[in-house]
C-alpha cells in the first residue's frame, strides 16, 4: 500500500513538472508582451465637429485625403466603398442650403455591433467603432442597421493596400476614425486636409481640447439623435 | 562492428537529407537577428502574430516588435520590397513547401511601408 502510495507522489510530481513545462510557451508569449503600448482606454472619447458653415460646396478634399490615406477607389458606383459622402441639403421652405461630410458616427450605442452575429463589428474603449475583419463573414446586417448608411461591403480582390490599413473582398468596412493614425499621436486625414479647417478632432472627455471647448460654447447637434445612439460625431449649423 | 559501421553511415546519410530537405531557399530580405530565436520563430510565429492582431485591432495595443509590419520591414525582399511577390518570397516560400495555406495577404499588403509610400507619393 506504501508502495503505491510512493508512486502516486511520483506520478503528481512529474505530472507537476511536465504541466510547467506545457505553460511556458505562454509564459513567454506573456514575458514578449511587456512593452507594448498602452492601448485604447476608456477614460478618452474621441469624436469630431464638423462645422457646415465652414463646410464649402462643391469642395471635396475630405474625401480625396480619405481615398488616398485608405487607399479606396473613389468611385460612387453602388459596389465601390466610400468612407466619406459630401452630402448637399436643401431646405425646401427656406430654401437655406447646406454642405456636411457623412460617415460613421461612433455611436456609443452602436446598432452594427449588436446587430453582429460573430463580434466583429466593435467598439473600442475610446469610442471608435470598428470592423474586425479577420471575424467578419460578410453577412452584412451592419450595413442594414446603421442609420447613416456609413459602411460599405468589398466585392473585389484588393490588391496594392495601405500596409496600415489592411482591406479584403468579403468584408465591411467603414471609417476607421484613422485609427492606425490615431494610435501614433496623429489625426484623422479628412480633419487634416479641409481648408477651412471645418473638422475638429478631439477627445470630448478632456475638458481641455479644442473640441470639447466648442462642444461646450456652441450650438451643435447629433444627427438623428431622437434614435438615442450618442454618436460622437457632430455637426454645427444644421 | 561492420554492423554498427552501416548504422551510423544511414543515419548520417539520412540527417543530411532531412537537413536539405527542411529548407526551402528563401529570400530571407534584410534578415539579420530576428525578435526571438529563428527556430522558435519558425514553430510560433502564427501564435504571435496571431494574439497580436486581437490585442491591435480590438484593444488598441499595438506591439511593434511582433507586429506582422515589422516582419515584413525587415523580410521583404531588398529586390521587390515584398515577403509574397514571387516563389521564393520569405513568407510564401516556406508555405508553399509546407502546403499551408497563407490568407494574411489577402487583406494585409505584404509590402514593406517605405516603399509603398514612396510609390504613392510618386502617383
Amino acid at each position: 500500500m506504501s508502495d503505491m502510495d510512493m508512486d502516486r507522489r511520483n506520478f503528481l510530481k512529474t505530472s507537476v513538472g511536465a504541466a510547467a513545462v506545457a505553460i511556458a510557451p505562454g509564459m513567454m508569449l506573456y514575458s514578449v508582451a511587456q512593452g507594448k503600448s498602452e492601448g485604447a482606454s476608456s477614460r478618452v472619447r474621441w469624436g469630431m465637429l464638423i462645422d457646415t458653415n465652414q463646410c464649402k460646396p462643391g469642395c471635396n478634399d475630405c474625401v480625396t485625403a480619405c481615398n488616398r490615406e485608405n487607399g479606396l477607389p473613389g468611385e460612387t458606383k453602388a459596389t465601390d466603398s466610400q468612407w466619406i459622402r459630401k452630402i448637399e441639403i436643401k431646405d425646401i421652405s427656406s430654401g437655406r442650403e447646406i454642405s456636411l461630410p457623412m460617415m460613421c458616427q461612433h455611436c456609443e450605442n452602436p446598432p452594427c455591433v449588436d446587430v453582429c452575429p460573430t463580434n466583429a463589428s466593435m467598439k473600442r474603449a475610446d469610442g471608435i467603432v470598428l470592423v474586425d475583419k479577420h471575424r467578419c463573414i460578410g453577412c452584412r446586417y451592419c450595413m442594414m442597421a446603421c442609420p447613416y448608411k456609413a459602411r460599405s461591403f468589398v466585392h473585389e480582390p484588393q490588391h496594392d493596400q495601405n500596409p496600415d490599413v489592411p482591406r479584403g473582398k468579403g468584408t465591411v468596412e467603414s471609417c476607421t476614425l484613422c485609427v492606425h493614425r490615431i494610435d501614433v499621436g496623429g489625426k484623422p486625414a479628412c480633419s487634416e486636409a479641409c481648408p477651412n479647417q471645418a473638422i475638429i478632432f478631439g477627445d470630448l472627455n478632456d475638458e481641455n481640447s479644442e473640441i470639447a471647448q466648442k462642444v461646450r460654447s456652441v450650438a451643435s447637434v447629433q444627427v438623428r439623435a431622437d434614435l438615442r445612439l450618442n454618436p460622437g460625431v457632430r455637426y454645427q449649423g444644421i | 562492428m561492420r554492423l554498427l559501421v552501416s548504422l551510423l553511415l544511414t543515419l548520417c546519410v539520412s540527417l543530411a537529407w532531412a537537413s536539405e530537405a527542411a529548407s526551402p531557399k528563401l529570400d530571407i530580405g534584410k534578415g539579420g537577428q530576428c525578435v526571438e530565436d529563428t527556430q522558435w520563430m519558425r514553430k510560433n510565429h502564427m501564435h504571435l502574430l496571431k494574439h497580436g492582431r486581437d490585442d491591435a485591432l480590438r484593444h488598441g495595443i499595438r506591439d511593434e516588435k511582433h507586429s506582422l509590419k515589422t516582419c515584413i520591414e525587415c523580410h521583404a525582399s531588398t529586390q521587390d520590397n515584398s515577403v509574397t511577390a514571387r516563389a521564393d518570397s520569405f513568407c510564401v516560400g516556406c508555405h508553399k513547401y509546407e502546403a499551408v495555406k497563407l490568407d494574411c495577404f489577402e487583406c494585409h499588403s505584404g509590402t514593406r511601408k517605405s516603399a509603398w509610400l514612396q510609390q504613392r507619393n510618386a502617383k
